[in-house]
């Protein structure tokens, strides 16, 4: 790393930036600068005002008090926009595509380019720009296709092209590794590797510690609003970034592995087929046992239990639960048969962003508080339930039931969506990415949560890009390759390397 | 800092529940001296019988709109359940004109005329999937014709005496609705169904995969909706002693306006039975008082037009706050 001649001044600096919300106060006077062509990692619990500071950054908020400076200038953005005119691109935790539009048309919102002299989209421009920016971050797909046809994995790296596309000088990323498999984080660093060596500025935010130890130059780590940590990144190790973000040890991540069960199944997969989708697959899942899917995006792992759980069009095989057929499967069909979905996409399918936490956390097991015929709710024990499974889930206190769920920052909101389903008491429960941006404390709680859920003899089927969860929890490991099973693992055979060449086909892992 | 106080505070007052309730009165009030007959009784009994066909349809119509969807055809509704059930209980020539049975037959058919009709219009929008502006819209023209055709033209006289009562005394009118509102009001704040609503309204698709049966859900919307009307007919048709199917021809505007109003929003996931009951009561006081100074029935119209307005722009700023 070649640093600038040290008289520089620093590209960023944020003086004492304060905000609070209803009287809440979020970032307690938070300074920090950084150096043109450094990498930032800022860190810390869900809630801990991240994002915040971000979007004080990005125009998206203004601050209560405080200045920030910007290349020498005052920096008061009154919208994203201004921001991005000053040379500020933000990859937002939630991703801020249009479903809708093309690729292309979402990677030039702002500035379409347009036939000389006429008002009219230069369409061939267009894909020409297009396809240079994909380009840059690796992703080889067409131009034209909606957004929504792409995973959550490809959406971020459109995310990240469209930054490309604005020529910023500083890159904000809030947590852009959260729906990427391994193999494309990897991808993902050698690209902000590179665009570093070209000067970029960049505030990388994220809750896997290993990934902001090896890549930023500094690290910065708030707690509860407060700046509680700052320095080069060889002054931290994990121990240390943990115990200044959560404010004591963690001394084990994983709980204990308890045997697997030798239980009857509770939900049988037989030769599920969908052309193009996945392709005869069979498993059985046990009481009690902890099964985890892993698999490349795209490789059919959400799709499966999509399938399972009725969200997409169901093709040939057969489904069982508790030993029984399930034909037809529908969320409602499923639910009433005692399994659970935690889907991938907090805010498109997991939450009603506008509802109240509390709404949101009691819909699913609403009907069980609401005895037939009449299905008056009974409020008294819904009420008690809704608290019992907040303190489990160990969702922010500060946070009120009647405040709109969208007011959570991502982790809590995350919890939200699980505690809804575990309301439901489920027999199977079916875990797509659950610990998307959870912080590492909310993170070891969740995997003793599950742990104990499995001990007491439910079903869990774990999808997962994090080898290190899958690996930690599950009692044994299928790997999907093109809609199919490749491979299967028993605990003591689990094999980072034989898992990824499953994944990937190779001889060697690469 | 003076400015961001007056910004909370304004911000508040647009977001308190009793905002409309207190404008209402403060209406009242302000306009008590210049106008003293407002507060005459028969002037408050007028008042009174106007709001409550327009509340019972109102309500009907909040469901819908938390639901996220939209009924028009409420008042063709109301013109053909009442031509249905007069054709059926009248003296002259009715289907069942002199039997002893005739009133319960002919609420019931016009109860379950309301009822088949939102659920047409239900089905149409979750089965088929159509836009429920576009569905009630025709449903609206189809079925307001129709009435007119079944009439042709013609009002229908010679209600049983019963009937007229249970519709036109004012207490059994003043019963009928609030148990109504009752109704409406717990099934909404208490019941599986009501919560089930607003999650159809907040996100239609978080719904589904969280276990709500959204399509019945929401085409019981539509037949609460559909049954609001008959219920309003009932009132019409009772108040008025003819059958007719210009009945709430001229209200549909005072219902959703009213609805909006008391802080329903049109965007779906929002509103309450007390909000609308507000929003009704607040635009019934304005159209008796601008009766009452002798405004042009235009001019009216455009002050109320001018409030409806209002309102809609107050939910979208309100929906705008709180999406930001
Ligand atoms: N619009 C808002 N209204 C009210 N409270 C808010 C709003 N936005 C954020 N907050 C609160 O501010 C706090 C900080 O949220 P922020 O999103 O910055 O956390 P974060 O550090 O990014 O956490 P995570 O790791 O979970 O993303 C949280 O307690 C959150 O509830
Ligand atoms: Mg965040």
């Amino acid at each position: 790393m070649s640093s600038p001649a040290p008289a520089a001044p620093p590209l960023l600096r944020f003086d004492r930036i304060q905000k609070s919300f209803f009287g809440v106060p979020v970032l307690q006077g938070i300074s920090l600068s950084l150096d043109q062509g450094r990498a930032l990692g800022l860190v810390g619990e869900n809630g801990a005002g991240k994002t915040t500071l971000m979007n004080i950054l990005g125009g998206n908020l203004a601050p209560d008090a405080g200045r920030i400076e910007f290349a020498g200038l005052p920096h008061q953005p009154r919208s994203p926009l201004e921001a991005a005119a000053a040379g500020i691109a933000f990859v937002h935790q939630e991703l801020n595509l249009f479903p809708n539009l093309s690729v292309a048309e979402n990677l030039h919102l702002t500035a379409f380019p347009r036939r000389r002299g006429f008002p009219v989209i230069h369409r061939a421009l267009l894909r020409a720009k297009t396809r240079a920016l994909l380009e840059q971050v690796s992703l080889d797909i067409d131009s034209d296709t909606p957004v929504e046809r792409l995973t959550a994995g490809e959406r971020q790296l459109v995310e990240i092209a469209k930054a490309l596309g604005i020529e910023a000088r500083l890159l904000i990323l809030d947590e852009p590794t959260t729906s990427l498999t391994d193999l494309e984080t990897r991808r993902l660093f050698d690209l902000l590797e590179r665009l570093r060596g070209q000067g970029m500025t960049m505030i990388y935010i994220s809750h896997h510690l290993a990934d902001v130890l090896r890549f930023c130059d500094h690290i910065a780590v708030l707690r509860d609003g407060e700046l509680v940590g700052s320095g080069p990144a060889s002054a931290f190790n994990a121990t240390r970034l943990i115990s200044l973000m959560v404010g004591r040890q963690l001394d084990q991540v994983f709980p204990g592995s308890a045997p697997p069960p030798d239980s009857p199944p509770v939900l049988e997969a037989r030769r599920l087929s969908h052309p193009g989708i996945i392709d005869q697959v069979s498993f059985t899942l046990r009481a009690g046992e902890i099964l985890g899917l892993s698999g490349l995006m795209g490789s059919g792992r959400s799709e499966l239990a999509r399938i399972l759980f009725g969200l997409d069009p169901f093709g040939a095989g057969e489904i069982l639960v508790e030993g029984k057929p399930l034909r037809r499967p529908r969320p409602i069909r499923c639910l009433r048969r005692g399994l659970a979905f935690v889907t991938e996409n907090r805010r498109e399918e997991g939450l009603c962003l506008e509802a109240s936490i509390a709404d949101n956390l009691l819909l699913v097991a609403l009907r069980d508080f609401a005895p037939p015929p009449a299905r008056w709710i009974r409020r008294r024990p819904l009420q008690a339930a809704a608290a019992r499974i907040r303190s489990a889930v160990r969702l922010t206190p500060t946070a009120l039931d009647s405040h709109p769920v969208k007011t959570l920052s991502g982790g809590n909101q995350q919890k939200v969506v699980l505690a809804k389903w575990l309301l439901s008491q489920p027999r199977v429960i079916i875990l797509d990415e659950p610990t998307r941006g959870i912080d590492v404390g909310a993170k070891c709680e969740f995997y003793q949560l599950i742990h104990d859920l499995a001990a007491r003899g439910t079903g869990i089927l774990l999808i997962s890009s994090e080898m290190e969860e899958l690996l930690g929890l599950c009692h044994r490991i299928l790997v999907l390759r093109q809609g199919a099973i490749r491979d299967e693992l028993q605990r003591p055979e689990f094999d980072r390397e034989r898992i990824l060449r499953a994944a990937l086909h190779t001889e060697r892992a690469p | 800092m003076k400015g961001a106080w007056l910004r909370r505070q304004g911000r508040r007052a647009l977001a308190s529940e009793y905002l409309v309730l207190a404008l209402s009165v403060a209406y009242f009030l302000v306009l008590l001296p210049w106008l003293p007959e407002l507060a005459h009784p028969r002037n408050l009994a007028n008042l009174f019988s106007r709001m409550l066909p327009l509340l019972l349809v109102a309500m009907g119509q909040t469901f819908v709109l938390i639901a996220g969807g939209i009924d028009l055809s409420v008042t063709a509704v109301i013109g053909l359940t009442s031509v249905l059930g007069a054709s059926l209980m009248t003296a002259d020539g009715g289907w069942m004109a002199g039997h002893a049975a005739a009133v319960p037959a002919g609420i019931a058919l016009m109860l379950l005329t309301g009822a088949l009709l939102g659920a047409a219009n239900g089905a149409a929008v979750t089965g088929l999937r159509m836009p429920p502006f576009m569905v009630t819209l025709t449903s609206m023209m189809f079925l307001g014709g129709l009435a007119v055709w079944l009439t042709q033209s013609q009002r229908i006289t010679g209600l049983p005496p019963a009937f007229l009562a249970l519709g036109g005394k004012p207490a059994c009118a003043f019963g009928l609705t609030l148990g109504a509102a009752l109704f409406a009001h717990l099934l909404l704040s208490r019941s599986l169904f009501g919560r089930w609503l607003y999650a159809i309204g907040h996100n239609p698709r978080v719904a589904a995969i969280s276990g709500v049966p959204v399509p019945t859900v929401t085409l019981a919307a539509y037949v609460l909706s559909g049954i609001s009307g008959a219920c309003a007919a009932i009132l019409f048709t009772g108040r008025l002693e003819t059958g007719s199917p210009v009945h709430g021809r001229e209200i549909l505007l005072d219902v959703i306006g009213a609805t909006v109003i008391g802080g329903t929003s049109l965007f779906g996931g929002k509103g309450k039975i007390l909000w609308t009951l507000y929003g009704v009561l607040f635009l019934t006081l304005v159209d008796a008082s601008l009766n009452l100074m002798f405004l042009s029935d235009f001019a009216i119209r455009m002050v109320k037009g001018a409030l409806i307005l209002l309102a809609a722009l107050i939910d979208a700023l309100r929906h705008r706050y709180e999406t930001a």
